[in-house]
């Protein structure tokens, strides 16, 4: 008889899970219209699993080696869950303004961040690959949620076939991977890469495993279906799929690189670089065509995931500082940007286009300000947060000796700035459009406070620096 | 007296200079009434907000200890800790100036928008005192990161300024200037992150303490060149300036012109030169060319301008030319110059921009030809202009005279052709000048609406007087200002020839050096 599990490592996630099957019932029974109660029950779910995670176990691997808990774990999960909780709020916001409240809605986005936590956890490429699925799928639904529209049900189809190719792809690295090394744990795998002459299956395996993990965060040359996922899904969905998958993904990219195929870096760093370059490089000359803002805001992802990857690239501790860094003030940058762009209602009706902002420092000049500092942010234009998040990945990269990759990304945020101007032009410099309806409270309050935090995160960065330190430093000790 | 200065010698002098704006716009962020309420009342809180910083920045000015090369004021707190990177403010000789000519325009650019900003006034002082924050701690930052930081977001409020309120192609304009000046920056910010690895801090003095290897040396020499070029503006980099001072309202170009193009000169002097003395001296060849080119071509530009703002801004340029080459001449009578003479400039040209801008508001218009006469019906006017346009010419007993005599002096010991050269642009800055005021300010008073303009209102008597007199002072008795900074001046060169005295031993021939060999 095998002993029971040490369960105590996962206590969040089974928490998570008992409580989303609890709202379930609570949802299903309830005769009245439950969302706003599911969706703050949820939030309250994330924030005590958030708690379990940072006051439990730190260093502790679990279910015959499938799971691995330590500082790197717990701080990428805590990001996510704060980014799924905040987007929860403004998906709370939309559904109730398109009379689409649902209490499924919250708990399915329950479901893909015990998904995405699974992911972060995952220290075999079973528990990696079943971690992917529950995220994938409950995101497929999302995408797809508001079913009467049809470019919503086009965005969940498409996202669902091409996600299919891309776990496909990752599978069938997985397996290259197994074949050649002989066992699916990353530790395993970590010792057979090491010892052994790094045999051209293998090789074929990683590469195909990128590919598939690229897919996930939508790196160039894997990023087409962003744009539309983006504009087809709900708004705060979209707000959703920029912030937690891509955190969580990005945080297993990197686990999973310096993990169990740390030795190989000569071969997958010059991948990295292609797709960091290309990122960095695609997502800056896309962003400038594009009218609708939702789209906009994809290829600003796609380029934000440019830069994190160069943290990657550098792949060492200092790298994975930088990645987090970067991660958690692209967080909050972007959950901002996403409240503006849920307040942008003309007379109850959603707008989405650029040119709908024009004026907005006229009629709204509150929100107005509040955008154009996350504009100036996400640019990299100090005295702002964003500004540091740039600078902590260079910082890695131009001490590791990568000055080109270093320039070319400097170069890049260049041509970025120039469409984050174009928000803040057509905001501040143009006549008036239409007067949005005033935001509610939740949007105004995350807008508002993640402009502000922008600021903060500049003046006071130590705290945060040090607890990505921290995190980066558990990543390496192992 | 003694307790006074006691006092302030004690306060975080430099801190409170680089906030205090911030304090007078969360003030006027904090108002409340209708907006005519709201426009008057933050019009009066920035104006004696930067009032009182410019009194406080007087105490620079008395305190500063002049007989030595240190930085003084000096305030140091961890900031990135991690990363030995920190809040760290002072002033030296050389810095000291420019914090006082920030503080000192400021006050003067409020003014001048008392009336011809009508619209979102609050927004607007606000961004003039962010604004003064950015120009004051770039100044007075000494960590590089620190000053990269205020470096880059002068580009906020300024960008901003151009694009809401300035006139014509705005908005093509402000992209222009900002995405220029950015570019600049980040090739800067790739040689101050390669500077730091090398180094392990950012801290400014450390880093002029370092040695670099040569070839490390002209790469980074080439990112700070990309940046501080644009930002003078040198030729050919300098076509956002025309652009970004003819669409900006008449006090975004006082400020543009009088600190902004500083910034571009002052990290230099502060940077390029002290920290990189063999790349500075092997591409010296290169900024001389490049300086006298844009002397001579700017100014022939000049010459042929219709609109007056276009023919100062050209002007500008032709003058920021005597800068870089005064800097790396690196001779003593070069460096002080080229300081003096962004002072000087700072000065006079804010002035000139100024002097558009009193018959800008009247006219609506900055065509020359639609003006005429004007010393027949604006004499006060036609008084102020000339003192300026003589400053600007170079007039002996004017603030222009001193600084590029001393360039010239400078660059004349270390290549005469190069002196020789830029001589000339003296001679063509005199004829666009004259040119200009001529076509203005003499000649037959015949149009009616030309007639029906004013003379200078006392608002405005206020904005000039002081620029009148600092023009003359700095013109009559330098010595005042050359003191300050000649000390500070003697310990950056004396440091630039050592080091290039020990690197001599390699032999490495500066740029083209055989062709002014031959030229000589």
């Amino acid at each position: 008889m095998t002993a029971v599990p040490l369960l105590g490592p996962a206590v969040p996630e089974i928490f998570m899970a008992v409580s989303a099957l609890a709202l379930l019932m609570l949802g299903a029974f309830r005769a009245k219209d439950s969302t706003t109660l599911v969706t703050w029950l949820a939030v309250a779910v994330m924030a005590v699993a958030g708690g379990l995670a940072i006051h439990g176990t730190h260093n502790a691997i679990t279910f015959n080696n499938l799971f691995v808990v330590n500082g790197f774990t717990v701080f990428a999960k805590v990001m996510t869950l704060v980014g799924a909780a905040l987007t929860l709020l403004l998906i709370n916001v939309w559904a109730h303004q398109e009379k689409a409240a649902r209490f499924e809605l919250p708990l399915i986005v329950l479901f893909a961040t015990i998904g995405m936590m699974m992911m972060i956890s995952a220290n075999d490429l079973i528990s990696l690959y079943l971690g992917i699925e529950l995220q994938s799928l409950s995101l497929y639904v999302l995408a797809a949620y508001h079913r009467d529209s049809q470019r919503a049900t086009e965005a969940g189809v498409k996202y669902f076939v091409l996600g299919a190719l891309a776990s496909g792809l990752l599978l069938y690295g997985s397996s290259l991977v197994y074949g050649f090394s002989g066992t699916t744990s990353f530790d395993g795998i970590a010792a057979a890469v090491k010892s052994g002459p790094n045999t051209i299956g293998i090789i074929v395996g990683v590469v195909f495993v990128i590919a598939g993990l690229a897919f996930k965060v939508s790196a160039v040359p894997f990023h087409m279906w962003t744009p539309d996922v983006f504009e087809g899904s709900p708004t705060p969905v979209t707000a959703f799929f920029s912030i937690a998958p891509k955190i969580a993904g990005l945080c297993l990219f990197l686990r999973v690189l310096v993990g169990p195929f740390a030795s190989m870096i000569e071969q997958w760093q010059q991948v990295i670089i292609l797709i960091s370059v290309l990122s960095m490089v695609w997502g800056s000359i896309a962003a400038i065509a594009q009218t609708s803002i939702k789209r906009l805001m994809a290829y600003s992802s796609i380029g934000h995931v440019g830069y994190v990857l160069i943290g990657l690239v550098v792949g060492n501790e200092e790298g994975a500082r930088g990645l987090l860094f970067y991660l958690l003030i692209y967080l909050f940058m972007n959950v901002g940007t996403f409240a503006v762009i849920l307040s942008m209602r003309v007379k109850g009706k959603y707008v989405e286009q650029i040119a709908d902002l024009s004026g907005l420092s006229k009629n709204n000049p509150l929100m107005a300000a509040s955008l154009a500092t996350l504009m100036f942010s996400m640019a990299g234009i100090p005295p702002l947060a964003g500004f540091l998040g740039k600078f902590y990945v260079f910082v890695a990269a131009v001490n590791a000796g990568f000055v080109a990759l270093a320039v070319v990304g400097l170069l890049a945020s260049v041509v970025g700035a120039f469409y984050y101007l174009r928000l803040i032009k057509i905001m501040y410099f143009d006549e008036p459009a239409a007067a949005f309806d005033p935001p509610g409270w939740t949007s105004g309050i995350i807008m508002g406070g993640s402009s502000i935090l922008m600021l903060v995160f500049f003046i006071i960065p130590a705290p945060l620096v040090d607890s990505a330190e921290a995190a980066a430093r558990a990543l390496f000790l192992g | 007296m003694t307790a006074l200065s006691n006092f302030i010698t004690q306060l975080p002098i430099l801190s409170l200079l680089t906030f205090l704006p911030l304090v007078g716009a969360a003030f006027i962020l904090a108002l409340r009434g209708d907006s005519e309420t709201v426009a008057r009342q933050s019009r009066y809180v920035a104006l004696w907000t930067t009032l009182i910083i410019f009194v406080l920045s007087l105490a620079l000015w008395f305190d500063f200890e002049p007989g030595t090369a240190a930085f003084q004021f000096e305030e140091k707190y961890d900031w990135l800790p991690q990363y030995r990177i920190s809040y760290h403010m002072g002033v030296d000789g050389i810095s000291v100036l420019f914090v006082i000519l920030s503080t000192f325009l400021t006050p003067i650019c409020i003014l001048a928008s008392w009336d011809a900003i009508q619209k979102m006034v609050r927004e607007y002082m606000i961004a003039f005192l962010v604004l003064e924050t950015m120009m004051v701690g770039m100044f007075c930052a000494m960590d590089m990161v620190l000053f990269y930081v205020f470096f880059e977001a002068v580009l906020i409020p300024m960008f901003l300024i151009i694009g809401v309120w300035g006139g014509g192609r705005r908005v093509y304009s402000a992209f222009k200037f900002f995405l220029y000046t950015l570019t600049g920056s980040v090739l800067l910010l790739a040689a101050l992150l390669a500077m730091y690895f090398q180094v392990g801090t950012t801290d400014i003095p450390a880093l002029m303490a370092a040695k670099f290897s040569h070839k490390m040396q002209i790469w980074l020499w080439l990112g700070m060149f990309a940046s501080f070029a644009v930002k003078v503006p040198m030729w050919p980099v300098h076509t956002w300036l025309p652009d970004a001072h003819v669409d900006a309202p008449t006090a975004g170009s006082v400020i543009l012109a009088g600190v902004l193009l500083k910034m571009g000169g002052y990290g230099f002097i502060r940077f390029s030169l002290p920290m990189l003395p063999d790349a500075s001296h092997y591409f010296a060849p290169l900024v001389f060319g490049l300086s006298i080119v844009g002397l001579i071509y700017t100014s022939l530009v000049a010459l042929v301008q219709t609109d007056m703002k276009k023919l100062i801004a050209y002007s500008s340029v032709a003058h920021m030319g005597y800068v870089t080459l005064g800097v790396f001449a690196a001779t003593q009578q070069g460096v002080e110059g080229a300081i003096f003479q962004m002072l000087s400039h700072g000065v006079v040209s804010a002035a000139l921009f100024l002097c558009v801008g009193v018959v800008y508001d009247r006219l609506h218009t900055r065509e020359i030809s639609r003006y005429g006469g004007l010393a027949n019906n604006m004499p006060k006017y036609a008084f102020a202009f000339m003192v300026f346009m003589l400053a600007s010419v170079g007039l002996p007993g004017t603030a222009g005279f001193v600084g590029e005599f001393l360039v010239l002096t400078g660059t004349f010991q270390v290549n005469t052709w190069v002196a020789l050269f830029a001589a000339t642009g003296v001679i063509l800055g005199a004829a666009y000048m004259l040119y200009l005021y001529r076509r203005v300010v003499y000649g037959e008073l015949t149009k009616d609406d030309v007639k029906a303009m004013l003379d200078l209102e006392p608002r405005e008597i206020a904005i000039l007087a002081p620029l009148v007199l600092v023009t003359m002072w700095m013109g009559v008795y330098p010595m005042s200002f050359l003191g300050i900074m000649s000390e500070s001046v003697a310990h950056l060169l004396k440091n630039y020839h050592d080091a290039l005295a020990t690197t001599k031993a390699a032999g490495i021939a500066p740029l083209g050096s055989q062709l002014l060999a031959w030229l000589k």
